[in-house]
């Protein structure tokens, strides 16, 4: 009971680590916080169940179309409606994005309706492996691994790669980004895209590990938030650890103290996150030298 | 190489440049000198197209070509580099990281491990904190950092925002060395300072800026003859009377 609810609760937080990492990514960049960043996921996850059930298109084909749909809808989004807001505060690019969120959620009330849907995925919720005497869903199995692998293709990206490099220089400095030549507008847009396609795979494991409707997102949004927190807003891993935990937490307590009150745990991480440490779990500090 | 005419540079309503022109040949050290809040930073961000639709008016010239106008990241590819005021360095990205940013815009790999090596061997320290947070350097080391992460784009010219600004007489002696050094080995100076006397004991020549209006320019020699410069900017007095006090206010002649 006890390994197989962690199993389950991993898997589950896992989803949380994926979400709240595109929110840090942003957050880091532009100080914003995308509200709009589950109904984005949500969308993109439409869009991959439209190809398959509608165009019979593929699982992988699927996958990569929304892959491309994720990255433009991202980028998009920040060069028309964000880049255009005449000297911006953080403030109003925030309410821009809660602006977006309920024009997302909208859309696809209005183009899927309300009905619950499930989401084609070429690993079943039924059938289970059985690992060291520990029986887990074959799709727990499958979301636990995606989200590890896609952590670790970004954490490369960020270490390795130079625009990774770029974008965390542009993170840290703008002003000497741009004095090394570097775009930072473009590097913006980037942020965007990446961000909104690391959302787009939360989606589709959300909606694989449960159902596909227009508000299957606002929990889990909640629930990374709380993540993001736990990683002091700023730390890539410690977010991920954040979510990691805080998907095993719930799950134990909905499945030892009260199911009712699972969700409420998010919050009470929050709170207790802000009043202990807020700066993070893993935050590391340096000293600023005048 | 340089030619800045008669550009204006305002910040909303206020103008903080008020018709600029200099001129800087290729070969040399040039200095702007000035007193806090005369316009040096601002020169240096207009020149290297950082404040958005600015210079207001005028031109700038750089290697026959127009630059006004131009974004930070064209202007880096023609050849200008900027150390910024205060350092800047990126303070959670490895040293290593820094120096490599400065090489951002450029593709060939061999000649960005000889600049690599260039500036180790002008501060060996830096490849004794290679996999260290820029953050954590001393302030000296984070200036040569700055230094070198400019040398890395391989700049044809170097624009410096006071290098010596915080540091130690000794390691304010040994960066204007090393600029020296920079400077023998082909690339032109435009060395921004506070502190004249070091300034003009290595510059060819210089520019006293005052309320964003050129005041004096001339070779360090005559600027050191120079009564205002030297009452103003070098704190030297010559009219004392016995008593250590100054007899007569003296009135700079530009006013
Ligand atoms: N972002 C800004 N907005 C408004 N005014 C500014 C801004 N930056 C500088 N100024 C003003 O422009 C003038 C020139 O500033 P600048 O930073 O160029 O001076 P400086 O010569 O570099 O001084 P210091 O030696 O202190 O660095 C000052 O009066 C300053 O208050
Ligand atoms: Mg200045």
């Amino acid at each position: 009971m006890l390994g197989q609810l962690i199993v389950s609760g991993l898997a589950v937080g896992a989803c949380y680590s994926l979400l709240a990492l595109a929110m840090v990514i942003i957050y880091k960049t532009s100080d914003v916080l995308n509200f709009a960043q589950g109904e984005m996921a949500m969308i993109s996850t439409y869009v991959a169940f439209t190809l398959m059930e509608s165009h019979h298109v593929p699982f992988q084909w699927a996958v990569i179309l929304t892959f491309l749909f994720a990255i433009l809808l991202g980028a998009s989004f920040e060069f028309v409606f964000l880049r255009q807001a005449k000297e911006p505060t953080v403030l109003g690019l925030i309410i821009i994005t809660l602006g977006f969120e309920m024009i997302l959620m909208g859309f696809a009330g209005w183009k899927w309706g309300p009905d619950q849907r499930s989401l084609d995925f070429p690993v079943s919720n039924i059938e289970t492996y059985n690992l060291f005497g520990l029986v887990m869903s074959k799709i727990n199995f499958w979301t636990i691994v995606i989200s590890l692998v896609l952590m670790f293709i970004l954490f490369l990206f960020f270490r390795y790669t130079k625009v990774g490099v770029a974008m965390r220089a542009t993170q840290q400095n703008q002003l000497a980004a741009r004095v090394m030549g570097i775009r930072t507008k473009w590097i913006l847009s980037f942020t965007w895209a990446i961000s909104s396609m690391v959302g787009a795979v939360a989606g589709m494991l959300i909606a694989a590990l449960g159902v596909l409707d227009p508000t299957m997102m606002m929990d889990p949004l909640l629930k990374s938030f709380a993540s993001a927190v736990l990683g002091g807003m700023t730390s890539l891993p410690g977010t991920a650890v954040g979510g990691a935990m805080l998907g095993i937490i719930e799950n134990l307590f909905g499945g030892y103290v009260s199911l009712a009150f699972k969700s409420v745990v998010a919050f009470a991480v929050i709170v207790l996150m802000l009043c202990i440490k807020p700066s993070g779990l893993l935050a590391k500090h340096y000293v600023k030298k005048v | 190489m340089l030619k800045v005419k008669n550009i204006e540079t305002l910040y909303g309503l206020i103008m903080a440049i008020r018709g600029v022109s200099l001129e800087v040949q290729e070969g040399q050290i040039a200095a702007i000198l000035g007193a806090n809040g005369a316009g040096k930073t601002t020169i240096l961000k207009t020149i290297m197209g950082l404040l958005e639709d600015q210079p207001d008016k005028g031109t700038i010239e750089f290697l026959g070509k127009r630059i006004d106008g131009k974004d930070a990241e064209e202007i880096v590819h023609l050849g200008i580099s900027y150390v910024p005021e205060g350092r800047e360095v990126f303070p959670e990205l490895s040293v290593d990281e820094n120096l490599r940013m400065g090489a951002y815009t450029r593709r060939d790999k061999k000649g960005i491990k000889e600049d690599y090596d260039r500036v180790i061997s002008h501060f060996p320290v830096l490849s004794e904190r290679k996999n260290q947070w820029a953050g954590t350097l001393s302030g000296g080391e984070q200036q040569m950092l700055a230094i070198g992460r400019a040398l890395m784009t391989r700049p044809k010219l170097l624009m410096m925002d006071e290098p010596s600004l915080g540091l130690s007489p000794i390691l304010v002696k040994e960066i204007f060395g090393i600029t020296k050094m920079i400077n023998a080995e082909g690339t032109t100076i435009l060395l921004v300072e506070q502190n004249a006397k070091m300034a003009l004991k290595i510059s060819s020549y210089a520019f006293v800026l005052e309320n964003g209006r050129i005041v004096a320019a001339n070779t360090p020699d005559i600027l050191l003859q120079d009564e205002d410069v030297k009452e103003f900017y070098l704190g030297i007095r010559s009219e004392e009377s016995v008593k250590g006090y100054q007899r007569w206010k003296k009135k700079k002649r530009w006013r």
